[in-house]
């Protein structure tokens, strides 16, 4: 698959028939998501809006071919689920599930990076190509998503799934469209991070300025600075970092479970001072957002972030 | 979940990791009268690390000293916590002291071994030379992987096969029990050459707990009852609301000495909304989290309990575009909590920003009740602006 997520994307949803995941069929579809097939062991035959559900990936796959599956089951059981995406080749695996012990975690991330397969996630909320289609609840029933967002340059990757649709929704505000949004999850172990996503975000032809919103906690941005300084992107990027009080409070989690302040490299400030350093614009407040981005677009193709 | 020092060593012991024996005094009162005289270390059983520097781990010399001591602990607070329990050890001649661990790699998103050939307090310190091997997630692991690290930091070869026992003993106890950290701190040489681990550190996954809780029980290890920071009662009361229903999230809220109540969501949204009501020069009364679309109910209740601490004349409800939330669930929440407090909500709601699902019909309530809402349009720092300028009026 040459883009994160298009039209043409034929979308998988493992746990189908679950409360959650027919809300998201429901609101997929209306959007125009290409939703082929659904899996829930013991209950193949059945259809959840038309859509045919199979009690095995293998099946669904005999069915139609997949480029992406969403795993939207409980947190026992989503290891098994993701092992089968990856083990059946499924190029991109999303997990919306939270609360997924981290050995499990550490063994599905494993086994994708050896199949060479992308996850998003544990605790996403999807991602979506704006007018084009979306996998998860991100942006929630199909009118609201399209009332926040709208086709455009800016590719956006967030840690809160909330935050994603708020960054989406200001710029559309000002007139400003979105190719492809990620809530990548804020557990303190996910899949595809802030440098893998720029990587595939700077390739899209799509995408002239990307958008990061982080909070307190990990070390997502150590490898994000590396990937800027390493591989010096085409395309500029500006950062919003929430939770600045947090500074003043090691050791108490807020929000999310990976955010917590451990050491002095993990705060707002300290990651602030990283980024800016490795090239990237830092947003102090967010309605400031609309208008760095704009000064950025008029900035692509810029001679490399990061330099 | 943190364990007691007792709990884990409990817990080492049975994936074969050699420790130190005590005798576990679990309330106040006469030592046992089997006790025998001799050097003793006496430790404060708390949830909470740097015990040393605290006071919490005393040393004694005959059962008048212990005794002595260990009245002395029981009513000695570490970092605000009462013992929870007393541990006795006869105090062992060491020779050298290790350290070693087990903990998930932010960096490398796997499992992490750490050694330190200088152990005990030294290794906050960060002396000598520290041994580091990721390690495999889906296949068993090596020995050779626990003498790779032993050898980074120049263990002498004697010493290498007891060391890696211990390792691939921390290192299985780690997977088998779902552990988040595992740590042994010191790991000690006594003076007849074998090794012991005079304290340790064990985190569980609680996400792991539907799996662990019997194995835990077994060990007599509840889950029940840990909170690091005991919380005050009205955080107390606050998680008692949250817990009330299983409907959303409504209730994690941390207390702040300010007097601007806080019904902020979600877990992004709530940190940029606290950020940005602090540099507008506003006084928090509290931190909170809402999200998962709470039902009314909570959230009416939440909005009463931070009405109800001193000082606390104005609420600001303010959250990002919406996905899952109903607006209009919040809104009646919030709307019905003012009146039972008795207030007005016109003058109570300092701002109430939540576009999205049930938008419209949330803004019809709130207009009912005098109170126009903010869209869209309005920035989560513009709202906190008008929020800290309401709050102001009220004369805070």
């Amino acid at each position: 698959m040459s883009r994160l997520l298009a039209t043409e994307t034929r979308i998988l949803i493992q746990g189908i028939t679950g409360r959650e995941a027919i809300g998201m069929v429901r609101s997929g579809l209306d959007y125009g998501a290409k939703i082929v097939a659904g899996v829930t062991p013991g209950k193949g035959g059945q259809e959840v809006y038309g859509v045919p559900v199979f009690d095995t990936v293998e099946q669904a796959q005999a069915h139609s071919p997949v480029d992406a599956s969403m795993i939207s089951v409980p947190p026992m059981l989503t290891r098994d689920a993701a092992m089968e995406a990856i083990e059946a080749g499924i190029a991109l695996v999303v997990i919306t599930t939270e609360r997924i012990p981290r050995r499990d975690v550490a063994q599905i991330l494993e086994a994708a990076q050896r199949r060479g397969v992308r996850v998003v996630g544990p605790n996403s909320l999807g991602l979506i190509a704006p007018g084009m289609s979306k996998i998860g609840s991100v942006g929630g029933s199909a009118a609201d998503t399209a009332r926040a967002y709208s086709p455009g340059p800016v590719g956006i990757m967030s840690r809160s799934g909330g935050m994603t649709t708020e960054i989406a929704s200001l710029l559309t505000q000002s007139g400003i469209g979105q190719s492809i949004c990620v809530s990548m999850g804020g557990d303190p172990i996910i899949g595809s991070d802030f440098a893998d996503l720029y990587r595939a975000l700077d390739a899209d032809p799509q995408t002239q300025v990307v958008v990061i919103y982080t909070e307190p906690g990990g070390s997502l941005e150590v490898r994000l600075a590396e990937y800027l300084r390493r591989a010096r992107p085409r395309t500029p990027g500006i950062v919003f970092i929430a939770g600045r009080f947090m500074d003043e409070m090691k050791g108490v989690r807020f929000g999310h479970a990976g955010t917590i302040v451990q050491g002095p490299g993990d705060s707002a400030g300290a990651k602030a001072e990283l980024l800016a350093g490795a090239g990237l614009t830092v947003a102090e407040n967010l309605s400031d957002l609309p208008r760095l981005v704009g000064e950025a677009l008029a900035r692509y193709p810029a001679e490399g972030v990061g330099s | 979940m943190r364990l007691y020092e007792y709990e884990a060593k409990k817990l080492l012991q049975t994936c074969g990791v050699p420790v130190s024996q005590g005798r576990l005094l679990d309330s106040p009162g006469p030592l046992p009268r089997d006790l025998p005289e001799g050097e003793w270390v006496i430790k404060s059983q708390v949830l909470a690390g740097g015990r040393m520097k605290a006071g919490g781990i005393r040393f004694a010399t005959g059962r008048a000293e212990v005794e002595a001591e260990t009245g002395r602990l029981w009513r000695h607070p570490i970092h605000g916590m009462l013992p929870r329990a007393i541990l006795l050890e006869e105090r062992q001649p060491v020779a050298r002291e290790y350290y070693c661990g087990v903990t998930y790699d932010p960096y490398l998103q796997r499992p992490l071994l750490v050694v330190s050939a200088s152990g005990g307090i030294h290794v906050e310190q960060g002396d000598g030379p520290v041994g580091r091997v990721s390690l495999p997630v889906l296949e068993p692991v090596g020995d050779f992987l626990a003498r790779r690290a032993l050898v980074q930091v120049g263990v002498a070869s004697a010493e290498l096969s007891p060391l890696t026992r211990i390792l691939v003993s921390l290192i299985r106890a780690f997977f088998q029990y779902d552990l988040l950290l595992a740590e042994i701190n010191p790991l000690a040489k006594l003076e007849d050459g074998s090794f012991i681990a005079l304290d340790a550190h064990v985190e569980v996954d609680e996400d792991a707990l539907p799996r662990q809780q019997a194995a835990l029980r077994g060990l007599s290890i509840e889950s029940d009852g840990r909170a690091l920071k005991p919380p005050t009662p009205f955080e107390a009361e606050a998680a008692a609301i949250d817990a009330s229903d299983h409907r959303g999230v409504a209730g994690r809220v941390v207390e702040f000495d300010g007097t601007l109540g806080l019904l902020i969501g979600g877990g992004g949204a709530s940190l940029a909304a606290f950020d940005a009501v602090r540099r507008h020069g506003g006084k928090p009364a509290n931190y909170c989290e809402i999200g998962g679309n709470p039902s009314v109910a909570k959230v009416a209740s939440l909005t009463r309990l931070l009405l109800s601490r001193p000082g606390v004349e104005r609420v600001a409800v303010i959250m990002n575009v919406v996905n899952n939330t109903r607006a209009d669930l919040v809104a009646r929440g919030v709307v019905k909590g003012i009146l039972q407090a008795g207030r007005n909500p016109a003058g109570a709601l300092a701002v109430f920003r939540i576009p999205g699902a049930g938008e419209e019909e949330a803004v019809r309530l709130l207009r009912f009740y005098g109170v126009e809402p903010c869209t869209r349009a309005v920035t989560i720092d513009q709202a906190a602006a008008r929020a800290v300028a309401a709050w102001r009026g009220a004369g805070a």
